[in-house]
């Protein structure tokens, strides 16, 4: 891209122009983009960053006319090449998509059709382009195109279906059908968020070698304002319909001048991982923030930098004195008895000789990507499930044999905090009874003591108290990991098993759910077990680091040391994949 | 493939010995003479009543009189009727007329009803749509026996298109009002499920991966729409087989068929008990088989299926 | 995309290069990160589902229909003074209406719209005893098949298979050819009803399945639920709404079959009223005299209908997907 200097035509490739659309619901329509303006220069980079409901996947669906049934483009223009994108026919349309504008979307299993080979859907793609002419041909070209993706025995694989393809290698043959036709533009929605983030960084790096090569243009949509950062030129920051600031990434991650981007930049865990690790103070405080000095935003963007929860966190886990340790795990095995691809039974060891204790009132991180077998250790530790051998003491005591009155005993000590926040409250009970469900199972107080207790902890939340007579759809992701929050702090445990409780969350919400465990851990000195796929998170929150892979724990020792001074080799490609690792801050 | 075929095959079995048993089990393990009971009010000749008793083995305790039911299956010996003609003999004479009259029915409950599902499927909340919803749902609602009547008397009597019974030897022109009749319900179940796949489908990501690529609607539509659509349809005809099995001895009966549902009609309606049985059962065994079929064409249609 | 290596750093903030945009902000205004928005009434699955159904227009008048036929079928007498059994005359066979008798007679001479008043109640007692065996039998089958899984799973659906692999009216003709001298509402019923419930058995089990791998089961079973409470309290009452959608349409279905079973003769006995009974008996007479068979027919399937159409709404209230389809 840089020798393209002075190649560069004075016409942007794409130029979107006050964009608005709109969707039809049973509130009559609603506006989704109000005026949005994004300037992409040929053979450029440009990301568009911005939380879910911002309008980025929108956006990029109404360039290429894929809106959603219910939508509709509703002013401003969607200029290709110097075309209207927005007023063409079907047919013209059609001619452009795939051909010219290629479109990589976000989720690999919902995105090719399951009952179609993969040769089949490739060559669809190639037959439709007028790529190639004749079976033989296109054949090749299908060949050569799921190679290009990185599938080197894709010969082979032709024949099979979506579902023999792991995440990773169908996000390939997505790519490979996107770029099939070295289209002037390749559009990714999120292409890489479901995905282990090893696998993403390959992929990542991929599909930049293919752009860069073949000259497209990319507009890469993302959530990630460090990868958004390492991947792109240009940034585009949206919120709510809006455009609130764009221009060259470096700069706005260095000086990011409007309120909102600055809350980003404050709340990212990739880049806020990165800060601490550079020893550097907070961004927004460094920045001055020449344009608006918003005093009352101050407090806000307070509450979600992810750098000073970390730094105050440190501060009272040095002050409090260390008195043994709350769990320890001796040799945990689980063993499943599964039935191979032939029909006969198999054993797979999800968990193998995990050995790791957490001391009271700290936090410890298990840290490994999907299929490592960490969040068996949360169930058989809830004892949710048995270990197959090993041991597992709280306090002391080994927790296998417990039973009846003890069992319940101990569920009352540890509890836990689950991933899909659309999951975890079940949607037919109120959030009072949600709630106070622990206190009547454990027979605690009498009705008006447990009513006080609810609204006690709906106030440790931050929600307000009428939400005990609503339902769970009434809230948001972040809402309900509050209410989990306080339904697993009822019985006032003293340990809590995050089990990717803020991994579904957009980032604000998530910075701030990070802020409120750490005040929690804090005021109630509890001790966390926290599980996650994103090492960047454990920076701020964990004392300590266990990495699992294929179930074993490969490293562990201290949140400093693992960072600082990775000794395995998986360790460091976790550590490298975290996005925005290579970007210089400019604090 | 094979593995699957295997597997279902194998699955087949218990519920093959299962379902034979429930039978056998309503009809001779119930007190008293099953065979008094069968005839209801009517009084046997006794040459058939001794026939019918050795045929059941009616001395020996009820599992052997099963052994020896389930051995005489495999030997394609279905017992006698009440008339004294081995009921394999009466399949042979009605088999291939109602085997005509179901395909028939087949087809146009299946072309038609996903014609029409996917029509509407793609105008959702047109004026196409909405009446298709309108005349499947009273399709649904009227019984078969009133729509045959109906059609008897609009398009037999009132315009005479149509004979409202059918000439002998049933010629298959004679056949083609029983078969649109036989075919109105199951047609508006499969015109509801095509059409709310279809919906389902054009909302999914993989539709919009589709355009992506630059695919028009004349390829996107047939390919990945439809196509998709009619997994569940397939399934739907499996245990639609047993309500046109139903249908077919209404139909038969009232528009007088000769073919292996108006036997069992005229069984029924004679209180001919030994009949109904021996047919009931040919029709399950018949539903079982067809349900088979239904699951490994599932696999066809399903490559999750088929490759696990 | 340069790796630049952390030494490198600008030691300044850069200066605001020319296409570096910034919104003004009156025009993009921030709100609090995740802020309560607390709507006027609470909402829940049935709470929304009642309040979709109560907007729809068909949704009262089916219930009106439902209603009215309740009432025709537990007071007969408030609608015709004529007995439909008794009184027939072959003076009148096949006479058409008369005064008190609008819409003639049958070919025995009984008055037809009595006759259909009274036919009303078995058409509903069938309906609602088959519905009440099927449910019952369904929701004991699917919930601990599904719930509790293994061994009793594989049982319990094994046993429902065979049962599924009889169609339930051909199970009911066998039965009912047994039970000849016994045939009433209750025989009927049960026959129809021990053959239909595996249907919902089944629907029951697949959303059980789905359910109990929530992670609101597991947040229960963390805090020391028993299993047949979380069964109870959390899993059943969300796997429900398909079951209460197609039992409303199984009524229907069971009313067919019903008339079906009563038209081919091995129903009810032709000393009860039954519209399947005047149907097949009707017949012959499609020619001369249509209003036997058309009186019975469209009671019915208006009927059928109401309960059907109920059904469906109630299934697409239930089912935000199928909100969203319409």
């Amino acid at each position: 891209m840089s020798t393209s200097e002075n190649l560069t035509p004075a016409r942007p490739l794409l130029e979107i122009k006050n964009l608005e659309v709109a969707f039809k619901t049973q509130n009559g329509m609603v506006k989704a983009l109000k005026g949005v303006d994004i300037t992409l220069m040929p053979g450029k980079t440009l990301a568009i960053v911005g939380e879910s409901g911002s309008g980025k996947s929108t956006t990029a669906h109404a360039i290429i006319n894929l809106l959603p049934g219910s939508g509709k483009i509703t002013g401003g223009e969607v200029l290709f090449d110097g075309k209207d994108l927005s007023k063409l026919s079907q047919k013209e349309i059609q001619f452009i998509r795939g051909r010219e504008i290629g479109f990589v979307p976000q989720d690999p299993m919902a995105n090719l059709n399951p009952v179609w080979s993969i040769g089949f859907q490739v060559e669809e793609a190639i037959r439709a382009n007028g790529i190639a002419k004749g079976r033989a041909e296109v054949k090749k070209r299908a060949i050569q195109v799921l190679k290009e993706a990185g599938l080197e025995d894709a010969d082979k694989r032709m024949k099979q279906f979506p579902h023999q393809f792991s995440g990773g290698m169908r996000q390939r043959v997505l790519i490979g059908m996107g770029l099939s036709s070295s289209p002037k533009l390749l559009i990714a929605d999120e292409p890489t968020s479901a995905l282990d983030v090893t696998v993403q960084r390959k992929i990542l790096d991929h599909l930049e070698t293919l752009t860069r090569d073949s000259g497209t243009a990319l507009l890469f949509i993302t959530h990630d304002l460090g990868l958004a950062a390492e991947r792109a030129e240009q940034l585009v920051v949206m919120y709510k319909g809006r455009v609130v600031e764009s221009g060259p990434s470096r700069e706005i991650l260095q000086n990011p001048l409007h309120p909102y981007t600055q809350r980003l930049v404050a709340a990212a865990p990739s880049l806020a991982s990165r800060r601490i690790q550079s020893g550097r103070q907070s961004v927004v405080a460094a920045a001055g923030t020449p344009l608006y000095a918003g005093a009352a935003d101050a407090g806000v963007t307070e509450s979600i930098d992810l750098v000073s929860a970390a730094a105050a966190r440190a501060e009272q886990v040095a002050h409090t004195p260390a008195a043994g340790n709350a769990i320890e795990v001796r040799d945990l095995t689980k063993i499943y008895k599964i039935r191979g691809a032939k029909g006969d039974a198999k054993t797979l060891k999800a968990v193998d000789s995990v050995n790791f204790s957490i001391a009271r009132g700290t936090t410890m991180a298990l840290v490994g990507e999907s299929g490592s077998g960490k969040s068996t250790v949360a169930r058989m530790l809830l004892r949710l499930e048995d270990a197959t051998s090993g041991e597992i003491r709280i306090d002391g005591v080994d927790t296998a044999p417990l039973a009846g009155r003890e069992l319940l005993n101990l569920r009352r000590r540890m509890q836990p905090v689950f991933q899909d926040p659309y999951g975890s409250l079940n949607p037919l009970r109120n959030i009072g009874n949600t709630i106070g469900e622990p206190l009547d199972v454990h027979k605690v107080g009498d009705r008006k003591s447990r009513r006080a207790r609810v609204f006690e902890l709906l106030d440790q939340v931050s929600l307000p108290r009428t939400l005990a007579g609503r339902y769970p759809n009434e809230l948001s992701g972040g809402q309900r990991q509050r209410v989990a929050i306080a339904r697993a702090l009822s019985l006032k445990p003293d340990m809590v098993i995050l089990d990717e409780a803020v991994s579904a969350l957009d980032v604000l919400v998530q910075a701030q759910i990070l802020r409120l465990l750490s005040e929690l851990q804090e005021e109630l000195s509890l001790t966390y077990l926290f599980i996650t796929h994103d090492l960047a998170v454990v920076r701020v929150i964990a004392d300590n680091v266990s990495v699992m892979q294929g179930g074993r724990i490969v490293e562990a020792a201290s949140t400093d040391e693992v960072f600082g001074n990775p000794r395995m080799e998986y360790t460091k490609e976790l550590l490298d994949a975290i996005p925005g690792a290579h970007i210089p801050l400019g604090v | 493939m094979p593995r699957y075929i295997l597997g279902r095959v194998l699955q087949a079995i218990p519920v093959f010995l299962g379902t034979t048993f429930l039978i056998y089990f309503m009809v001779f393990a119930m007190p008293g003479d099953p065979l008094l009971a069968l005839f209801g009010d009517k009084t046997p000749n006794p040459a058939l009543l001794a026939q019918l008793r050795a045929q059941y083995h009616l001395d020996q305790p009820f599992l052997v009189q099963y052994w020896y039911y389930m051995t005489g299956i495999f030997q394609g010996n279905l017992g006698v009727s009440f008339s004294g003609e081995p009921v394999t003999a009466i399949l042979a004479r009605t088999f291939p007329v109602t085997a005509r009259l179901a395909i028939m029915a087949l087809v146009i409950q299946s072309v038609a009803g996903i014609a029409v599902g996917l029509v509407s499927g793609l105008r959702k909340g047109k004026l196409f749509d909405a009446s298709a919803l309108v005349v499947s749902l009273i399709l649904i609602s009227v019984p078969i026996f009133v729509i045959a009547f109906v059609a008897q008397f609009v398009f037999g009597i009132q315009l005479g298109w149509a004979r409202t019974t059918v000439g002998s030897g049933a010629p298959t022109q004679d056949l083609i009002l029983p078969a649109f009749v036989l075919a109105s319900v199951s047609f508006a179940v499969i015109v509801r499920l095509t059409r709310s796949s279809v919906i389902e489908a054009q909302s999914t990501d993989y539709v919009r991966t589709a355009y992506s690529k630059g695919l028009g609607r004349n390829r996107v539509i047939p390919v990945h729409i439809l196509r998709n659509s009619l997994i569940p349809v397939v399934t739907y005809l499996g245990t639609d087989f047993g309500v046109l099995l139903v249908g077919a001895t209404i139909t038969e009966g009232i528009f007088n068929i000769p073919g292996v549902g108006n036997t069992l009609y005229k069984a029924i309606v004679l209180g001919q008990g030994p009949t109904v049985v021996s047919f009931v059962t040919v029709m399950v065994l018949l539903y079982l088989v067809v349900n088979l079929l239904v699951d490994l064409l599932y696999g066809l249609l399903d490559p999750r299926i088929r490759y696990v | 995309m340069s790796n630049t290596p952390i030494d490198t750093v600008p030691e300044k903030i850069p200066e605001r290069s020319p296409d570096h945009f910034v919104a003004a902000l009156d025009d993009t205004p921030l709100v609090d990160v995740d802020s309560v928005t607390v709507g006027e009434k609470p909402s829940n699955l049935w709470i929304d589902a009642w309040r979709d159904l109560r907007r729809r227009p068909t949704f009262w008048i089916s219930l009106v229909v439902i209603l009215f036929i309740a009432v025709v079928a537990i007071f007969p007498t408030l609608f015709t003074q004529v007995l439909p059994d008794q009184n027939c005359s072959l003076d009148n066979s096949n006479a058409g209406p008369a005064a008190g008798h609008p819409f003639g007679f049958t070919k025995q001479g009984c008055d037809i719209f009595s006759r259909t008043v009274h036919g009303a109640s078995t058409s509903l007692s069938v309906g609602f005893i088959v519905i009440l065996l099927t449910t019952v039998l369904g929701i004991l089958f699917g919930a601990f098949a599904g719930f509790y899984g293994g061994w009793l799973d594989s049982l319990l659906s094994r046993i429902g298979d065979i049962f599924f692999s009889i169609p339930y009216i051909l199970a009911a003709i066998v039965v009912m050819s047994v039970l000849f001298a016994y045939r009433n509402v209750f025989v009927l019923s049960l026959a129809i009803g021990i053959f239909a419930w595996p249907s919902t058995a089944r629907v029951l089990r697949a959303e059980i399945l789905r359910v109990k791998n929530s992670d609101f089961v597991m947040a229960a079973t963390a805090v020391g639920l028993t299993r047949f409470r979380i069964l109870m309290r959390h899993v059943l009452p969300n796997s429900i709404a398909p079951v209460i959608a197609i039992t409303t349409i199984s009524l229907a279905g069971a009313i067919v079959a019903e008339a079906s079973l009563s038209f081919l003769g091995v129903g009810l006995p032709p000393t009860f009223m039954s519209w399947g009974n005047d149907i097949s008996q009707a017949q012959s007479d499609l020619r001369t005299n249509p209003q036997t068979l058309i009186i019975p027919s469209l009671a019915l399937s208006i009927t059928v209908f109401a309960f059907i159409i109920i059904g469906e709404l109630i299934r697409d209230a239930l089912d935000p997907k199928a909100r969203a389809q319409r």
